[in-house]
């Protein structure tokens, strides 16, 4: 591997995936982006949720993958740092999922070290369509991935939230959104219990209860593993950048959630 | 046909050291050392926007002076090198050597077969986990390649700045200690240097991934500011007079 300089004509510019196509034109970017025909059964990750609170947003995601009827994974993350700023979480195919959230996050430091400033959240929210976009021939094979972006938007002062559909358009949603196979019941539950003015552990629990209600319903969505110990992934982002909230915090909303579910009392 | 004048080799090489050597002196110093928490970039650009310091990899830094863009090129082309590397293999994968390694066989490359050699010196800086498997890299114009132990100084004017540190070091000092010295081995006796005048930056061994952070005007002029205990006082005073014979 020598040293990537290009003349000055045809540089690649910040773009990492431009770079890649240049230095190694024979290697997709996302794997099999030419495969063609046949039916796999490959491991699908599930419901992921995002919703606005008075400091920024939360993300969060449940652990299961599963492989048709049976479940690949149990802890499988699906929650994602972008960069300091933003958080993407992943439904659909695992593998190419995965990768994409490689290449985003690589693509959004290159361009931050390459160009001397970080893109605008909107910029961010561009990419990972287009990332998104290119997936499209995947995806009409049934390998699906469909992202949900959220990030604190520095010039604005406030958590903004995008999601995604296969083509790669992207919208931008007021305060909420959930995705994946189990979407639907978690976006119902955020629906009913979002404020404007919710506070940083009132919005935990209320996507702690999302992904409870999601996996009551959707078989896909893995619920809490008590035997295990393994909770659903919750992160935030907010002026202070991405931050994870520990597993420990997670259970203990599990608890006092799990209690009043068995007391026989309403869920929130 | 007109036959081309014969010149002999070694005249060449030494024309175009000259010429680099020339094309170098011309710009400002830059100081980089190891200090208790980490490693200490300081270079003299007044500056804000066109950078002499600048984040390569989680855990590796890069510092040029010369010509701001032809190191500016070697920079991008750093930082393509690791984030494909990274990429390709994995975040740990990602090593300072390798690229100093690449830095020193392009800019020799050049000097021997291109017509105009590069007017740079490039600095390339990795953070170890712990400080005695800190690296500073220190590739000159025609590809020499040194590996310093403590400190380096690059630009014009280097052994004057350099005997000016050396005097200074201490192994394992603080940062502000570090950076006072850094700056005082820049300005010289003559001159002093504001934050306004620098460009600050360090690889800091903290627990976060990306290592590199710049010190900003602020925080600058708060950790150049004298020290406030009079004893600690009197010393920096005093080292201070004991560089001016130097």
């Amino acid at each position: 591997m020598g040293l990537p300089l290009f003349p000055s004509g045809d540089d690649p510019g910040p773009s990492f995936a431009a770079l890649l196509r240049r230095t190694d034109p024979t290697t997709p970017l996302l794997p099999g982006a030419d495969a063609s025909g046949g039916s796999l059964t490959v491991r699908h990750g599930t419901t992921v949720v995002a919703l606005r609170f008075g400091d920024g947003v939360i993300m969060a995601g449940d652990r299961r993958a599963t492989e048709g009827h049976l479940i690949a994974h149990r802890a499988m993350e699906k929650v994602f740092p972008a960069d300091r700023h933003s958080a993407v979480a992943i439904a659909g195919a695992a593998g190419p999922a995965v990768q994409m959230v490689r290449l985003f996050q690589t693509q959004l430091e290159h361009y931050e070290k390459v160009e001397g400033v970080a893109l605008s959240l909107e910029g961010k929210a561009n990419q990972l369509g287009q990332m998104v976009r290119e997936h499209l021939p995947m995806a009409m094979q049934g390998l699906v991935v469909v992202p949900l972006f959220a990030g604190y938007d520095l010039a604005r002062g406030q958590g903004r939230i995008f999601s995604y559909d296969v083509t790669g358009g992207h919208y931008e949603e007021a305060d909420h959104a959930a995705t994946g196979s189990g979407g639907r019941d978690a976006r119902t539950t955020i629906k009913l219990g979002w404020r404007a003015d919710l506070g940083r552990d009132e919005a935990i629990e209320l996507a702690v209860r999302a992904l409870y209600e999601a996996a009551d319903e959707d078989s896909a969505t893995g619920g809490p593993d008590l035997v295990r110990g393994i909770f659903p992934m919750v992160a935030t982002v907010t002026l202070e950048g991405y931050e994870t909230v520990a597993d420990a915090e997670v259970a203990e909303r599990f608890g006092s959630l799990l209690a009043r579910r068995s007391a026989g009392g309403p869920a929130s | 046909m007109t036959m081309p004048y014969y010149v002999a080799p070694e005249q060449v090489m030494k024309d175009r050291a000259e010429y680099a050597q020339k094309g170098i002196a011309r710009g400002r110093s830059l100081v980089a050392t190891i200090y208790d928490g980490g490693i200490l970039m300081v270079a003299e650009n007044p500056s804000r926007s066109l950078h002499k310091i600048s984040e390569i990899y989680d855990r590796i830094a890069f510092a040029g002076v010369g010509k701001y863009n032809e190191f500016d090129q070697l920079r991008v082309a750093g930082v393509r090198h690791a984030d494909t590397k990274g990429f390709a293999f994995s975040r740990e994968d990602v090593d300072a050597r390798s690229l100093a390694n690449l830095y020193a066989q392009f800019l020799g490359q050049v000097f021997t077969h291109e017509m105009k050699p590069l007017e740079v010196e490039v600095l390339v800086a990795e953070l170890g986990t712990e400080q005695r498997l800190d690296q500073l890299y220190h590739i000159a114009y025609e590809g020499t390649i040194t590996d310093e132990d403590h400190f380096a100084v690059l630009g014009g004017e280097t052994e004057t700045i350099t005997s000016r540190v050396a005097s200074a070091f201490v192994d394992g000092w603080d940062l502000d200690t570090a950076l006072r010295a850094a700056v005082s081995a820049l300005a010289g006796p003559d001159r002093t240097l504001g934050p306004d005048d620098l460009e600050v930056a360090v690889l800091a061994r903290t627990t976060g991934r990306r290592a590199f952070r710049r010190l900003g005007p602020g925080e600058l002029a708060e950790r150049l500011a004298p020290p406030r205990r009079s004893t600690r006082g009197g010393r920096a005073a005093s080292s201070g007079s004991d560089d001016t014979p130097a």
